[in-house]
């Protein structure tokens, strides 16, 4: 759910980062985090246990700069990806504009990443939007890993709607922001249409 | 789903109810944030604060405590609040949608920002119903053809938020 704000003139999305337990999203953010210029970011948030596992979300607000007069404001938020979070993990789903689904490319991964899929589904249904038509990206992580199945294999397997697809390694960047645009932009799509 | 506008008019009604209720309150700051953790309006000390964090943390601890409340078979729980040493923070749910958030120290009492806010969520309650009424004025108006300001936005516009 857009918040238009025409007193401030702002417009504020949010996305969320979806996937299986330490498949790289907080990663995702953190890389952003480093990356964004100063002036253009807010705090990076994260609620994560002692081990750095995420326990309710980790949050990042970005400002992309100005469309037609203004300014738009992004809030990155993550889940929690271990399966016996799901009721933190619905939380977070609430208002969501658009959604990265990452996956873990490591072949050992594939049951969870079709299950977390299945998940995102169910619980995107649940507050009452439908996969199949909310901005959405999938991000094939982790691909410099040598247990990596080839990506044809993996679009197979995940691939929902013909989404934009992008092979990442979250640490060093590779297709962080190419992620991060496709979503973007497929959110404020979605403005031109209301 | 519907999306959340807010307009100039209701913008500067709702900071008017917070700096009032700020100022009967005693209280160092008052904000209000949608249930999706967005900020809507702030008033007080802000300097020292990080609003936007603020914001997303409160509409979090909200949402868990509305998980929690529907777990043991309440609707929810429209009040909470955090103790501190120093200061202390008031959280009320203003029409089951948004979060007015008040924080306060010892120059004020739980007793007293209890009672102003129960006066100030009326009058919030008035706006939030005539924002609801003009959204759908709104829709109705662009079934009738008048387009959004967003309905022009190129492919371009966007490309060049991404350009370095």
């Amino acid at each position: 759910m857009t918040f238009i704000n025409y007193a401030a003139r702002e417009i504020n999305c949010k996305i969320v980062y979806y996937g299986p337990g330490l498949c790289g999203k907080t990663t995702n953010l953190q890389y952003i985090y480093d990356r964004t210029n100063p002036a253009a970011k807010g705090k990076l948030i994260s609620l994560a246990t002692e081990t750095d596992r995420t326990l309710f979300f980790d949050f990042l607000p970005l400002d992309l700069g100005t469309v037609r007069g203004f300014k738009t404001r992004f809030h990155l938020y993550t889940v929690p990806g271990q399966v016996f979070y799901d009721a933190s993990r619905k939380l977070i789903l609430k208002g969501v504009d658009g959604v990265v689904f990452v996956a873990d490319s490591q072949e050992a991964r594939m049951d969870a990443n079709a299950e977390s899929l299945q998940n995102l589904e169910k619980n995107l249904r649940d507050h009452g939007f439908d996969l199949a038509t909310i901005p959405y990206v999938l991000q094939l992580n982790k691909r410099d890993l040598p247990t990596a199945i080839p990506a044809d294999e993996m679009y197979r397997q995940l691939n929902y709607k013909g989404e934009p697809t992008f092979e990442a390694t979250a640490p060093t960047g590779i297709g962080v922001f190419d992620t991060l645009k496709a979503v973007a932009k497929q959110v404020l799509m979605e403005l031109r249409k209301k | 789903m519907t999306d959340f506008v807010l307009f100039d008019e209701e913008f500067q009604q709702i900071k008017e109810v917070i700096g009032r209720l700020k100022a009967d309150a005693q209280a160092k700051v008052v904000f209000i944030v949608d249930k999706n953790g967005q900020q809507i309006a702030a008033q007080g000390d802000l300097e020292s604060l990080d609003t936007t964090s603020l914001a997303s943390l409160t509409a979090g601890n909200v949402a868990a405590t509305d998980g929690l409340a529907k777990l043991i078979g309440e609707k929810e729980f429209p009040v909470l609040f955090h103790e501190g040493e120093k200061d202390n923070v008031y959280i009320a749910i203003v029409d089951q949608r948004v979060i007015l958030v008040i924080i306060f120290d010892e120059r004020s009492s739980l007793g007293l920002v209890r009672l102003r806010v129960r006066k100030a969520t009326q009058d919030l309650e008035r706006v939030f119903v005539a924002i609801q009424r003009k959204v759908e004025e709104e829709k109705e108006r662009r079934q009738e053809g008048i387009d959004s300001p967003f309905a022009e936005i190129t492919d371009e516009d966007i490309d060049s938020l991404f350009r370095e």
